[in-house]
């Protein structure tokens, strides 16, 4: 019965943010945004649903969620964590960043999230704060300068800050 | 007010009115860069010691309230290297590396007294000197802020403030003085090219979408920049969103467009965030909307935002995008110009070349004209960064060369931790994935559209990366290559298929699998991409290839026939050995060794295995005493 509330909830959303954009086929991209920030990624029933409201083929609405590398598919965590590897930050070391995390979290390329759902690490193209790089970013928060050292203790915070 | 239409001379008299009663303005960076390092928390306790000193403090200067301080939050200065960045006036006191503790003696010393906080200083390595304001600072003399000017000194999000520098006249002009025919015209007289990176003449661009047929027509902002290693976009719609506002007004009274967009990059939500308040407090106002200052024509200009896909900056995805679709490129013709967004006309301009506009409806074509080269007129700016001691956004007249930009505003080459090379110069990559690397030899050829496309690099959006000898060009390469495959929208064989063989062969060459046909093959398949790729992305995608192939091919020799990396970068070319001169035996090494290939007694300089090594490095991080070299 819980479960049932909750998809009810659920559609509720999902039918708020299309009421929002008119259900308008050309708002997909802003629909598909909204519904990310609801849920962090874009659940596939929910993708269903979109198009069948929008009378779109679902393949359609999927082709674009796929497309673009800001949407995401599968869940991720609580901590999104993003390495630039733009070319400043490259020349000046993101790989190695992005090592050192991936090794304290037990990460690798085809890996992006913890088993917890706490971390995900992956890397964008470029995060335009070219003049502090290696720059990444945990959720909102920018971190310029960063060394492998300043990017293990930035998880031991986030670490903390959990446990307590 | 009841006229109809706003009055900009009364809000910009009353503005400087109220300006005029304020003792001081203390103006924090709020640009990306000064945020990361900490700058809102600077502003958040300068403004409590103010409020400690029982002064009347607005966070925001409205011409109908009074104040003893007025702070503002600014966008990006450009200076990234020292923030985060405080301005105290009227004197222009220029503080850098501030942090919060500096609030005290900020308020104390400046504000209540007159005096500058002399360590907060920026002091030039240089000379030594200490430089008070911004006109001291080499950093900042050598420049021509013009499109930047009042990036980092106005509070982006006070549009009063923008009026009160004269902002929206030019819209105004060319809304009631001037005849859509009259402002592409000036436009083109003034010379102004894309500065997306192609180049294209903005008049001419304008010129063709105004005699379009039909009723609808649309402008559209590009603010999709997703070059890596260029940031000028973000600076300027994050710093001043205004003044790109103000740059679509003028383009949509040119080709009679009453509705815009700006498209712009998820990844930059502070851009996204103060442009979509620009928007609302210029349509609040009465500056957008109907009516637009009192000529009947009506604009309307919505914020988008993007979704993550570099292909997007080009023009036809971009609407495709806008349409709601995958981001995929069409052929042209027909052009945007002649069947663009929903098939209407429509004139897509990037953000800095927009933000460039107002500067010459209101100077004049001539006033711009003045600076720049003959077939490159203007300023451009460029994000300088990389292995140079001075790092952040600037601006430049077209034909300063790269020595000027690298050495004279950027300080000079520095090594990994920061200190300045001598002699570390290796190479400068323009114009990110479409531009191409340019060495030593270009160092004084002046900088404009012309000369750059005559060495196979681009102006490209504009991204200035300084690299040190100590990389790998090869590598760079390599680098380019993963993006442009990675961002290849897929819809044409030579991009999809094409980028991913050059970037195997590239990888082989780093992995010490490639001989000298390699490269051959390498610059076959680079020119057959370029040749027949359907867009821009495609068509250009092999220039870092193509160029480090010609500046540095030595390097590219040096990996596949002498199985050497000179950067000493690539791994499978490493050769890890111990130095038994400064090896003391500790055996850090041997315990560290995934493979067991370091051997060696107690105290007795150790030794590598070169058989059972795989290069991984571990050692060399281990060894205090930097004994093992090679890696």
């Amino acid at each position: 019965m819980s479960c049932e509330a909750c998809k009810k909830q659920k559609f509720e959303k999902v039918c708020r943010i299309l009421e929002e954009h008119q259900a308008d086929k050309s708002n997909l991209i802003p629909i598909l945004h909204a519904v990310q920030r609801e849920y962090r990624y874009l659940p596939e029933e929910i993708l269903t649903y979109i198009a069948t409201s929008l009378n779109m083929p679902p393949a359609k609405v999927y082709g674009v969620a796929s497309f673009y590398a800001h949407f995401a598919l599968e869940p991720k965590g609580k901590y999104v964590i993003h390495i630039c590897d733009g070319t400043a930050c490259h020349v000046k070391g993101s790989i190695a960043i992005l090592e050192a995390m991936q090794q304290k979290l037990g990460l690798d390329k085809e890996k992006c999230t913890t088993d917890d759902q706490l971390f995900t690490v992956e890397t964008v193209s470029c995060l335009g704060a070219c003049g502090m790089a290696p720059v990444i970013t945990i959720n909102e928060d920018v971190h310029g300068l960063v060394t492998p050292e300043k990017a293990e203790n930035l998880i031991e915070e986030i670490l903390e800050k959990e446990k307590a | 007010m009841i006229a109809a239409t706003v009055n900009l001379e009364l809000i910009k008299e009353n503005y400087l009115k109220a300006l005029g009663k304020t003792q001081r303005q203390i103006v924090v960076c709020a640009g990306t860069a000064c945020v990361a390092n900490g700058s809102l928390k600077v502003f958040e306790a300068v403004k409590e010691q103010v409020e400690k000193k029982d002064l009347d403090v607005s966070v925001k200067l409205e011409s109908d309230k009074d104040a003893d301080v007025v702070m503002a939050k600014t966008g990006c200065r450009g200076f990234c290297q020292v923030g985060p960045l405080v301005t105290v006036r009227p004197q222009e006191y220029h503080y850098v590396r501030v942090k919060p503790e500096d609030a005290a003696e900020i308020v104390e010393s400046s504000v209540a007294d007159d005096k500058p906080v002399e360590r907060l200083l920026y002091s030039d390595p240089a000379t030594g000197n200490t430089c008070r304001t911004t006109k001291d600072i080499p950093f900042y003399t050598r420049q021509n802020r013009t499109v930047l000017d009042e990036c980092g000194k106005i509070d982006a999000c006070n549009i009063e403030e923008y009026i009160s520098h004269n902002g929206y006249f030019a819209a105004r002009k060319a809304f009631t003085e001037m005849q859509p025919q009259q402002i592409c015209d000036q436009v083109l007289e003034s010379g102004l090219r894309g500065r997306g990176g192609g180049g294209f003449p903005t008049g001419k661009k304008w010129a063709l979408t105004l005699p379009q047929p039909g009723e609808k027509k649309y402008v559209i902002c590009n603010g999709d920049e997703g070059d890596p290693g260029a940031f000028m976009d973000r600076s300027l719609m994050e710093g001043n969103p205004h003044r790109v506002l103000e740059g679509m007004m003028i383009a949509a009274r040119a080709i009679g467009a009453d509705e815009a967009y700006v498209y712009v990059r998820a990844e930059y939500p502070l851009a996204v965030s103060r442009v979509s308040e620009a928007v609302r407090d210029a349509e609040q106002l009465g500056i957008l909307g109907e009516d637009v200052f009192g000529t009947g024509s009506s604009l309307k200009i919505k914020v988008l935002e993007g979704a993550g896909a570099f292909v997007c900056g080009e023009e036809t995805a971009l609407i495709a995008s806008i349409e709601g679709r995958r981001g995929m490129p069409n052929p042209k013709p027909p052009f945007p110009a002649q069947s663009g967004l929903w098939g209407r006309p429509t004139c897509i301009n990037n953000v800095e070349t927009l933000a460039t506009v107002p500067l010459i409806i209101q100077h004049g074509a001539e006033y711009f004209k003045s600076m720049g080269t003959e077939n490159s007129a203007g300023t451009k700016t460029f994000a300088l960064t990389g292995h140079v001691a001075n790092t952040g956004l600037i601006e430049v007249p077209f034909g300063l060369t790269l020595r000027e930009i690298v050495f004279g505003i950027g300080g000079g080459v520095t090594d990994d931790d920061g200190s300045i090379l001598k002699d570390g110069f290796k190479a400068v990559q323009c114009g990110g994935p479409s531009g191409g690397c340019l060495t030593e030899e270009h160092l004084d050829l002046p900088i404009d559209y012309d000369n750059l496309r005559n060495i196979g690099a681009m102006v490209g959006s504009g991204g200035l990366v300084v690299m040190n000898r100590k990389t790998c060009m090869v590598q760079i390469a390599h680098f380019f290559m993963q993006f442009t495959q990675n961002e290849s929208c897929g819809k044409c064989v030579p991009c999809r298929e094409g980028t991913k063989q050059m970037l195997r062969l590239l990888e082989d060459i780093i992995e010490g699998r490639a001989a000298l046909e390699t490269i051959d093959l390498l610059e076959r398949v680079a020119s057959a991409v370029s040749k027949g790729s359907l867009c821009g992305l495609g068509k250009t995608a092999p220039n870092p290839v193509l160029t480090t192939l010609k500046y540095f091919r030595d390097e590219y020799i040096a990996h596949v026939v002498h199985g050497k990396c000179p950067a000493g970068q690539c791994k499978a070319y490493a050769m890890p050995e111990i130095d038994p001169e400064k090896c003391i035996g500790c055996g850090l090494c041997k315990k560290k060794c995934p493979v067991d290939a370091i051997e060696g007694e107690k105290k007795q300089p150790h030794v590598i295995d070169q058989d059972k090594c795989i290069k991984c490095g571990a050692c060399a991080e281990a060894c205090k005493f930097n004994a093992v070299i090679g890696m």
